[in-house]
C-alpha cells in the first residue's frame, strides 16, 4: 500500500494534487494496454506514434484505433468515474457501506426506459439512450419526492424508498424479458450487465462537460461531507448546511448517474468497491478521497473493459460481469486483511 | 452584563404526551450555568434550542439580539459551539484532524486549512490538554480523552457560547473533576458563556455560577446552587429521597442519595417519599 503514506498527516492540496498525478498516469498506462489489445494487435510503438502523429501507421489500424477503441476507452473512463464517484458521495450522504449510485433506484428506472426502448425496437445511439436518461431522472425525483418530509431528506427512508422502488421496476423489467423475443433478449441482457461496445465520441462528449460541473460542485462540498459522516446534528452544530448538500448532491450525482447508464447500461460493483478500496489505502477524509475515487473508478474500467472485449475474443462478454468476476475477491481479500474502515456503533 | 443568548417564554410540544413550556433565560458571557432534571425532562431539547436546532412552537432564541432563526447555520456556529454527550466516528479520523472540523464555520469554498487553522487548532488542544494525542485515532481514545477532544473542536470553532450535553455521564469521578475544572476555567480565563447538563448535582453544584432545574418541562428553579439545590426541590423533582447538606470544603450544596427502604438510613431522619411512580 504504498499510496497510504502516513495517515497521522492531514489532507493538503499537495497530497490531493501528488496523488491525482499517480491516479492519472496509472489511468494514461492503463489506456495506453488497452488501446493495444483487441483482435487486431497494435505495438505499443506503433501507438505511442500514432498518438504523437508521427510513425507509418496504415490507414485499417488507425481506423480501428481512432474510430473503435479509443471512443470505446474514453467512454468507459468516463463511467467509471461517474460511478465511482457517485458511491463515494451517497456512502457519506447515507453514511452506509453498502450505498453506491445506483442504490436509490436509478439504475432499475434507467433499466426501464432502455428496455422500453429495446421493445419498441428504438435504436442505440439515440432512442433508448434518450428514453433510459428520462426514466431514470423521473425515478429518481420519484424516490426523492417520495422520501421528502418537510423539506428534510432522512437517510433510512431514501434506503428503503429505494429498495422499494428497485424491487417494483425489476418486476416490470422481468415482466419485459420474459416476453421479450429471442433477437431483442440478447439486446436487453447486454444491456442489463452493461456494454460498452456502442461506443462513440459523442457520447463521451454529451457527458463529460455534466460530469466535470458536477465533480466540481460536489469537490466543494468534500469538507462538508467530512463532517455529514459523522452525523448530521453534530455537522449542522458545526455550520454545515446539511439539507442543501444533500439535495444538491443526490440531484447532481442522479443525474450524471443517469447520462452515463444511459448510454453504458448497468455496471455494477465499480460504484461499491473503488470507494472503498480508496479509503482502505488513503483514509476517510473526502478531500482525497473524492478524486482518488473518481479516477480510480476511472482506472478501474477501462481495466474490466479490456478483459471483457479479450477474454473470450473475437466475442466480448459484458463489462458488469468482468467488474463482479474481478473486483469481488480482490475487495474480499482486501476486507480480509485491513477490514471495512467503518465503525457502525 | 446584556445576556447574548436569550430564551423568551419558549414553548415546544413533542408529539402528544411531551412539552416544554414556558421557558425563559438568559445566557450571559463570563457565566457557568448548570443545567439539571431528571430524565425526560427536556434538557437535551431546550440545549438543541438554544443552538437553534430546533423551530420552537412559541416564543423565540435570541442570539445577540437576533432571532436565530434568521441566521445562517454557519453564523449559529461561530457562536455556539456543541459538545455532544457522545459522537459516533466511523471512520478513524486522527485526533488532530476532529478538532480542524471545528474550523469548518470560518472557512469560505476553498476546501482546504490555512496555516491559521492549525495554529488555532493546536492551541484549542493545548488548553484541553490532549495536544499530545494529535497524531492518534479518535478510535482509540478513552472516555475522558474523546470528551476533552470534543471540547477542544468547540473550543477551535471560537464561539462565544459552549453548550456541553453530559459530558461527564460517561466518566470516573477523577476525569468528571477534570471536564469540570477544564470548562470553570474556560469560563473565568477567557470569558466564555457555558451552559452543561449533567446528572453530578454536587459537582455542578460546586462548579456553576446558576443553576437551572427542569422538571417536567417546566423551569421549576433558577438562581444561585444553594437556591436551586435543596433536599426539597431534588426529593420534589427527582421523586428520590435525599438530604442536601454543605460540602464542609467548598461550602457549596452536596447531595446524599438516601435509600428508599427507611430503616436503612438508620441515622438520619427521614420522612418517607410518597411514590409517584416515574414519569416518561
Amino acid at each position: 500500500m504504498g499510496l497510504r503514506g502516513a495517515r497521522d498527516q492531514i489532507v493538503t492540496p499537495l497530497r490531493v494534487l501528488s496523488i491525482g498525478i499517480i491516479l492519472s498516469i496509472v489511468l494514461a498506462a492503463v489506456a495506453f494496454i488497452s488501446l493495444s489489445m483487441g483482435p487486431a494487435k497494435v505495438s505499443m510503438g506503433t501507438i505511442l506514434g500514432w498518438c504523437a502523429g508521427m510513425g507509418s501507421v496504415d490507414q485499417t489500424t488507425s481506423m480501428i484505433l481512432a474510430n473503435i477503441r479509443l471512443p470505446r476507452i474514453l467512454l468507459a473512463g468516463l463511467v467509471g468515474f461517474t460511478l465511482s464517484l457517485g458511491g463515494v458521495v451517497f456512502q457519506a450522504l447515507l453514511r452506509n457501506p453498502l450505498a453506491e449510485p445506483f442504490i436509490l433506484g436509478i439504475s432499475s428506472g434507467a433499466a426501464i426506459g432502455a428496455i422500453a426502448g429495446i421493445v419498441l425496437g428504438l435504436g442505440f445511439s439515440v432512442g433508448v439512450p434518450l428514453l433510459s436518461f428520462i426514466s431514470a431522472l423521473a425515478t429518481i425525483l420519484l424516490v426523492l419526492g417520495i422520501s421528502s418530509r418537510h423539506g428534510g431528506l432522512e437517510s433510512s427512508t431514501l434506503l428503503l424508498t429505494g429498495v422499494i422502488v428497485n424491487a417494483f421496476f425489476t418486476a416490470v423489467i422481468m415482466f419485459f424479458i420474459a416476453t421479450a423475443s429471442d433477437s431483442r433478449l440478447h439486446s436487453m441482457l447486454f444491456w442489463l450487465y452493461g456494454d460498452l461496445s456502442q461506443s462513440k465520441y459523442i457520447q463521451f462528449s454529451l457527458c463529460l462537460p455534466l460530469v466535470l460541473i458536477v465533480s466540481g460542485v460536489i469537490y466543494l462540498f468534500s469538507r462538508h461531507l467530512n463532517l455529514i459522516v459523522g452525523g448530521e446534528e453534530p455537522a449542522l452544530q458545526m455550520g454545515v448546511e446539511v439539507e442543501l448538500v444533500k439535495w444538491v448532491a443526490f440531484i447532481g450525482i442522479s443525474l450524471i448517474t443517469g447520462v452515463v447508464v444511459a448510454f453504458s447500461g448497468i455496471i455494477g460493483f465499480v460504484g461499491l468497491i473503488v470507494p472503498h478500496l480508496m479509503r482502505m489505502m488513503l483514509g476517510p477524509d473526502h478531500r482525497l478521497l473524492i478524486p482518488a475515487s473518481a479516477l480510480g473508478g476511472a482506472v478501474f474500467l477501462v481495466a474490466a473493459d479490456t478483459v471483457a472485449r479479450m477474454i473470450i475474443s473475437p466475442s466480448e462478454l459484458p463489462v458488469g460481469v468482468i467488474t463482479a468476476f474481478l473486483g469481488a475477491p480482490f475487495f474480499i481479500y482486501l476486507l480480509k486483511r485491513k477490514g471495512s474502515q467503518w465503525n457502525q456503533d | 452584563m446584556e445576556p447574548g443568548l436569550t430564551l423568551k417564554s419558549i414553548s415546544f410540544s413533542y408529539g402528544n404526551h411531551w412539552s416544554l413550556d414556558g421557558i425563559s433565560f438568559g445566557l450571559t458571557k463570563g457565566e457557568l450555568v448548570g443545567m439539571i432534571g431528571p430524565n425526560g425532562s427536556g434538557k437535551s431539547t431546550l440545549l438543541r434550542i438554544m443552538d437553534g436546532l430546533v423551530r420552537t412552537d412559541t416564543g423565540e432564541v435570541l442570539l445577540m439580539n437576533r432571532p436565530i432563526s434568521s441566521y445562517r447555520r454557519h453564523e449559529v456556529a461561530r457562536q455556539i459551539a456543541m459538545v455532544p454527550q457522545e459522537s459516533i466516528f466511523r471512520f478513524n479520523f486522527s485526533v488532530l484532524e476532529v478538532v480542524l472540523m471545528g474550523r469548518f464555520a470560518h472557512r469560505g469554498l476553498f476546501p482546504f486549512e490555512e496555516k491559521k487553522d492549525l495554529e488555532i487548532a493546536r492551541e484549542s488542544m493545548r488548553r484541553t490538554g490532549t495536544l499530545d494525542l494529535e497524531r492518534r485515532s479518535i478510535h482509540e481514545l478513552s472516555g475522558g480523552e474523546k470528551q476533552r477532544v470534543l471540547i477542544a473542536r468547540a473550543l477551535t470553532q471560537k464561539a462565544q457560547f459552549i453548550l456541553l450535553d453530559e459530558p461527564t455521564s460517561q466518566l470516573d469521578i477523577r476525569h468528571k473533576v477534570e471536564i469540570f475544572e477544564l470548562i470553570s476555567s474556560l469560563v473565568r480565563g477567557q470569558g466564555f458563556g457555558v451552559m452543561v447538563v449533567s446528572h453530578d448535582i454536587s459537582l455542578a453544584a460546586q462548579y456553576c455560577n446558576r443553576m437551572l432545574l427542569l422538571n417536567k418541562g417546566r423551569m421549576y428553579r433558577i438562581g444561585s446552587p444553594d437556591e436551586v439545590v435543596t433536599t426539597d426541590t431534588i426529593r420534589e423533582v427527582y421523586q428520590c429521597p435525599v438530604l442536601v447538606d454543605k460540602n464542609p470544603i467548598t461550602q457549596t450544596p452536596r447531595v446524599t442519595v438516601l435509600s428508599r427502604r427507611p430503616e436503612n438510613n438508620k441515622d438520619i431522619a427521614v420522612q418517607p417519599l410518597r411514590h409517584k411512580g416515574t414519569e416518561e
